[in-house]
């Protein structure tokens, strides 16, 4: 995998009016809830760890108050943390003098808003330029290159409208052009679609989708929908009570979750669709007699494929046509159906043998 | 019991030589910098002196066609566009253009006087708590102080004549554009200032390029108001010298002149009405493609 391109260490943050006093306590772990009764503070997040690589997309999941938003403000330090580092490319964002971090925002990570954050007195054009016009490019310049992501979020010949006149998904395009015209090479997405139609937001995340695959940045995007995180994330990190309760590949999250309430919030999902075969083949080559199916294929495709095995069984390969392991018909409807969490499998047992 | 039915005043020796300190003490003042504040407010003067100057010599078709395309420029609308050229038509034909003419030099001035010196001032209200909180009591008591009260010292200080006026004018008319610059600027949508951080504007850039345009409703507004107020002052300021539709109100009430205190009484409304109007219009126009549309 590659370099990490934005390290998050030991970020901490406590609101109220004395966050550095009551910040030992809060490493010691005392809870949210009691800080807030016998302090006053309020914990926004706690001892976060996170490695986000270069080119792909961090998604960052949970509840609504469970720490989102104040992490992502962390990235480019619209909020400021009690104690932790945030490292971008190596460098330290905390320790940033105001015109590096103005440079930060400039140049190297744009951000995209859940109620999209446009200029009302400003055209579409205008607004997609405005990243450009803070860093001092003026004219023509600045005219092609907002035009050019116009055009790639589909709003050609919307460039005069005002924001108030466009509906909600095309004023998020705008929201994403304007973000891409930077070049910024990390792209904060703050519940960028949460605000938009279910039939809206599917098209944005194919948009999102598309530009990726060409454009290849660093993405961290936020959500509270678990559908939307599967989607979009090559990593997840799930945030509850402004604590990263686990965090890597969706398939990992999916398969083993950490906990019942993580657990809770898989049971509902086609994992089908969301399991790949490789997260569920056995390592090692052996006799198979179906035909070979890649690794990066969903069991959902999969299926149709084993059950024509004769034996159920087939190989697995890679991208080149390597031989990864292999797959059983029996293995899959396993990891299709969904296990019992692990809580309730006790209770259930307990209350035999009483 | 006496205390009680008395009340306990202050000795009429102390309180007469209170008074006394007081009035020397300001006298001392205006005789050391009364000179300094006359040069200082000179430009000031010679502008309004100028600008009067101009308004009665520029021949009077063209005064009314300039205010009519200004109407126009401002309001878009036919009706209050000829609603003025028929105001100011009447209003010569009953002999009161000079003194107009010298109201409309002076309400401009005032009213460009308070926007240059009212704007910034609510720009440091909003960007500071503090200056906030030390300012608006002063407003508090600049728009409640009886203008009679605040004629003294400007006279006092600065004698008889157009820029004490103008002067006092402003103290009055300035008030509401400073609150409403402060209020507009503190009621920006805080996810757009949020986005313009984001991409890294600098203290500038969100001032000229967010914050004063998303305001730009609400100081239009203040500015409305403001002229407002100066007009309402037109009368008041005459008592100082000020020359203008208030001289002849001011001695229509000394010497029971019903119809004269009438006529320049209504040429007064009528201006006020022509300048609300007008303003109100455009800062409609202004805020027009936010109205359409759901959000923002
Ligand atoms: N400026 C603030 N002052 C005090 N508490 C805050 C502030 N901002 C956020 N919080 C608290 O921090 C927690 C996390 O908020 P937020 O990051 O907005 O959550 P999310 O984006 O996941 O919905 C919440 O409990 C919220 O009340
Ligand atoms: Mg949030």
């Amino acid at each position: 995998m590659a370099e990490p391109k934005l390290r998050i260490r030991e970020l901490y943050k406590i609101f109220g009016d004395t966050p550095q006093k009551v910040l030992p306590l809060v490493k010691d772990g005392m809870s949210k809830a009691e800080l807030l009764d016998k302090h006053g503070h309020v914990l926004g997040l706690r001892d976060i760890n996170i490695d986000i690589p270069e080119r792909r997309i961090q998604v960052i999941m949970g509840l609504s108050g469970s720490g989102k938003s104040t992490l992502i403000r962390h990235i480019n330090r619209l909020i400021e943390p009690t104690a932790g580092d945030i490292l971008i490319n190596g460098q330290n964002v905390t320790q940033m003098d105001a015109g590096e971090l103005r440079d930060l925002r400039r140049f190297t990570a744009s951000m995209v808003f859940q109620h999209f954050g446009l200029l009302p007195h400003r055209t579409v054009q205008q607004n997609v330029e405005y990243g450009l016009t803070i860093q001092g490019i003026e004219g023509a310049d600045a005219a092609n290159r907002a035009g050019h992501w116009i055009e790639r979020v589909g709003l050609a010949g919307y460039e005069d409208r005002y924001p108030g006149q466009l509906s909600g998904g095309m004023q998020q395009r705008v929201g994403l052009a304007r973000a891409l015209a930077t070049d910024a090479e990390i792209l904060l997405m703050d519940e960028a679609f949460s605000a938009l139609d279910p039939l809206i937001r599917t098209e944005m995340q194919n948009i999102l989708l598309d530009l990726q695959e060409e454009l290849h940045k660093t993405i961290v995007f936020i959500t509270h929908d678990l559908d939307e995180a599967l989607r979009l994330g090559d990593q997840i990190a799930i945030l509850r009570d402004g604590e990263v309760i686990q965090k890597g590949e969706v398939q990992d999250i999916v398969l083993r979750p950490a906990d019942s309430y993580i657990a809770d919030f898989t049971k509902d999902i086609n994992r089908a669709r969301v399991l790949k075969v490789a997260a569920i083949m056995e390592p090692g080559r052996k006799l198979t007699s179906g035909a070979a199916i890649p690794a990066s294929m969903t069991i959902e495709q999969a299926l149709t494929t084993l059950a024509a095995a004769p034996d159920g069984v087939c190989a697995v390969v890679g991208p080149e046509g390597e031989t990864l392991g292999t797959v059983s018909l029996q293995g899959a409807l396993a990891a299709v159906a969904p296990a019992p969490p692990a809580d309730a499998e006790a209770a259930e047992s307990q209350r035999y043998s009483a | 019991m006496e205390f009680f039915t008395e009340f306990p005043e202050m000795g009429r020796e102390q309180l007469r030589d209170l008074k006394k300190a007081i009035d020397a003490g300001f006298r001392d003042f205006s005789r050391t910098y009364g000179e300094g504040m006359e040069d200082f407010f000179n430009p000031l003067l010679q502008f309004l002196i100028w600008f009067e100057k101009l308004l009665l010599a520029t021949p009077w078709p063209i005064v009314i066609g300039v205010i009519a395309a200004l109407t126009w420029f401002g309001a878009r609308s036919w009706k209050i566009t000829l609603g003025s050229v028929i105001a100011f038509l009447v209003i010569g034909y009953l002999g009161m253009w000079e003194d107009t003419m010298a109201t409309l030099a002076i309400i401009s001035v005032a009213t460009i006087l308070c926007i240059v010196v009212g704007i910034p001032i609510g720009v440091l209200m909003a960007r500071y708590d503090r200056a906030q909180a030390a300012i608006t009591p002063v407003l508090d008591v600049m728009q409640t102080i009886p203008s009679f009260v605040y004629l003294i010292p400007v006279v006092m200080l600065l004698g008889i004549g157009k820029v004490p006026g103008l002067i006092a004018v402003c103290i009055y008319a300035i008030p509401p554009i400073v609150r409403l610059t402060n209020l507009g600027i503190r009621l920006v949508d805080k996810e757009v200032l949020e986005a313009a951080d984001a991409f890294g504007a600098n203290y500038r850039q969100r001032l000229f390029g967010v914050q004063i345009p998303l305001a730009l409703p609400n100081i239009f507004a203040g500015v409305n108001q403001t002229i407002m107020m100066a007009l309402g002052m037109v009368v008041i300021a005459s008592m100082i010298g000020v020359k203008g539709l208030g001289v002849p109100v001011l001695r229509a009430i000394s010497n029971q002149y019903l119809a004269l205190g009438l006529m320049n009484g209504l040429a007064i409304v009528a201006l006020a009405i022509i300048f609300d109007r007008v303003s109100q219009t455009y800062g409609k126009r202004l805020q027009a493609h936010r109205m359409d549309g759901k959000n923002g």
